[in-house]
């Protein structure tokens, strides 16, 4: 069966971690396997600019981890549960990080998940909403 | 002859370790959803069994793009509980059991499922959360445990089809398993949740509802679902649902509800839990 990496773009404000985009993002997920350990995580946290040299990983990537834009890091071909390991290690909980991601603050983020989450009425495509 | 005499579903929500291990359990906030999981923990005191065969995706937390199988199977004899980012979780060591293991998956294979086979694994919250929803906080866990981790985090996934088949198969496996032994299936993970982008927090309970209904009694509709609609309609990280139609086919064609319980939400995520019964 030939494969279909493209078949996800419709979806609005989703990026899909493909085979394709692991590829982009070995490196980047790779770095971030490496904070599992506590020694690892203290080096990172010491000199972050410097650790993250220890990686064959793109500029914009790198920018994209010192900065914390996790947008950016998807879109370098991170991927969540992988960039888990550096919020976590911040003592960050999933809805801190992933509220970042929308354009709510994480107090706004957390009353909606309360109410019952994000209504899926419009965010089923960017057809639908005129992004296309 | 071994038997596979109860299946179940349960969302794997990180934070409800977190609640567990950090005794916020009765807050507010966790209450509802605890609550919601004490019949279990009855339920599954009073009907004991063996093994724990539990079907669950690991994080990158022990797997990274090293090697990501789309199938695994642990055959070790213990498994160590991983650190996730901040120190493993204060749980008790996953012990298994390998002749178990050895014959599931020499089966599997044979059947041409063609399983990585995993004689060292460290085992995360996918696969610890439910067994805290299940036993509590025990000193020991109460059984023995297969891991059975499956990729659900890099497209392509495996098909719907192909996790109701391996569900079949392993039902297979553990009827030919010259053990008078009782064996339940776990299937984990889901319900709707995305935990990325500019769409993060999608809920779609009344989807997740209707999984849950057609999972009960269509299996062999619902197995055709492609990824795509899981990805729009139960969110980017909602295709772990895939997991539960392994559970769900090792209990044959038809089954008793038990149990049924959901809750929004934990964390990111609408949770969702089922005991089923095989019914011959
Ligand atoms: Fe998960």
């Amino acid at each position: 069966m030939k494969p279909n990496f493209e078949q996800f773009t419709d979806i609005p404000g989703t990026t899909i971690f493909t085979m394709e985009m692991a590829q982009k993002g070995f490196q980047l997920n790779e770095f971030c396997m490496s904070l599992r350990t506590q020694e690892n995580r203290d080096r990172f946290h010491a000199d972050e600019r410097k650790y993250l040299d220890e990686w064959d990983m793109s500029e914009d990537q790198k920018q994209a981890v010192l900065t914390r834009d996790f947008q950016k890091m998807l879109d370098g071909g991170g991927n969540v549960y992988f960039l888990s390991k550096i919020f976590a290690a911040e003592g960050m909980s999933y809805v801190q990080a992933v509220s970042t991601m929308t354009d709510m603050n994480v107090d706004e983020y957390q009353a909606m998940m309360v109410a019952g989450g994000r209504d899926i009425e419009g965010w089923r495509s960017k057809k639908e909403r005129g992004e296309a | 002859m071994a038997r596979i005499v109860a299946g179940i579903a349960t969302s794997h929500v990180p934070a409800v370790g977190h609640a567990v291990d950090s005794g916020r359990t009765e807050d507010d906030y966790w209450r509802p959803m605890f609550q919601g999981y004490e019949f279990s923990k009855q339920w599954i005191k009073d009907n004991p069994a063996d093994v724990d065969i539990i079907v669950y995706n690991d994080h990158a937390s022990y797997f990274g793009m090293d090697i990501m199988p789309t199938f695994g199977i642990g055959t070790a004899g213990k498994y160590e509980i991983c650190d996730e980012g901040y120190g493993p979780r204060p749980v008790p060591v996953v012990m298994g059991h390998p002749e178990l293991s050895t014959h599931l998956a020499a089966s599997l294979i044979l059947d041409d499922f063609d399983m990585t086979v995993l004689n060292r694994l460290d085992v995360d919250h996918g696969l610890t959360v439910p067994m805290s929803l299940m036993y509590g906080q025990p000193d020991a866990w109460p059984t023995r445990v297969i891991p059975f981790p499956v990729n659900v985090v890099m497209y392509p996934q495996p098909s719907g089809e192909r996790c109701l088949a391996i569900g079949k198969a392993i039902r297979d496996a553990v009827q030919n398993f010259d053990e008078d032994i009782n064996v339940r299936v776990w299937g984990t993970g889901g319900m709707s949740h995305q935990i990325q982008g500019a769409r993060a927090g999608l809920i779609n309970l009344p989807w997740d509802l209707q999984f849950m209904n057609d999972l009960i009694d269509q299996p062999e509709v619902l197995q055709h679902k492609p990824h795509l609609e899981y990805m729009i309609e139960a969110g980017s990280e909602g295709v772990e649902l895939i997991m539960w139609l392994i559970m769900r086919g090792a209990l044959g064609d038809d089954v008793n509800e038990v149990y049924r319980f959901n809750h929004v939400p934990a964390s990111n995520t609408s949770v969702g839990h089922l005991i089923l019964t095989p019914k011959d």
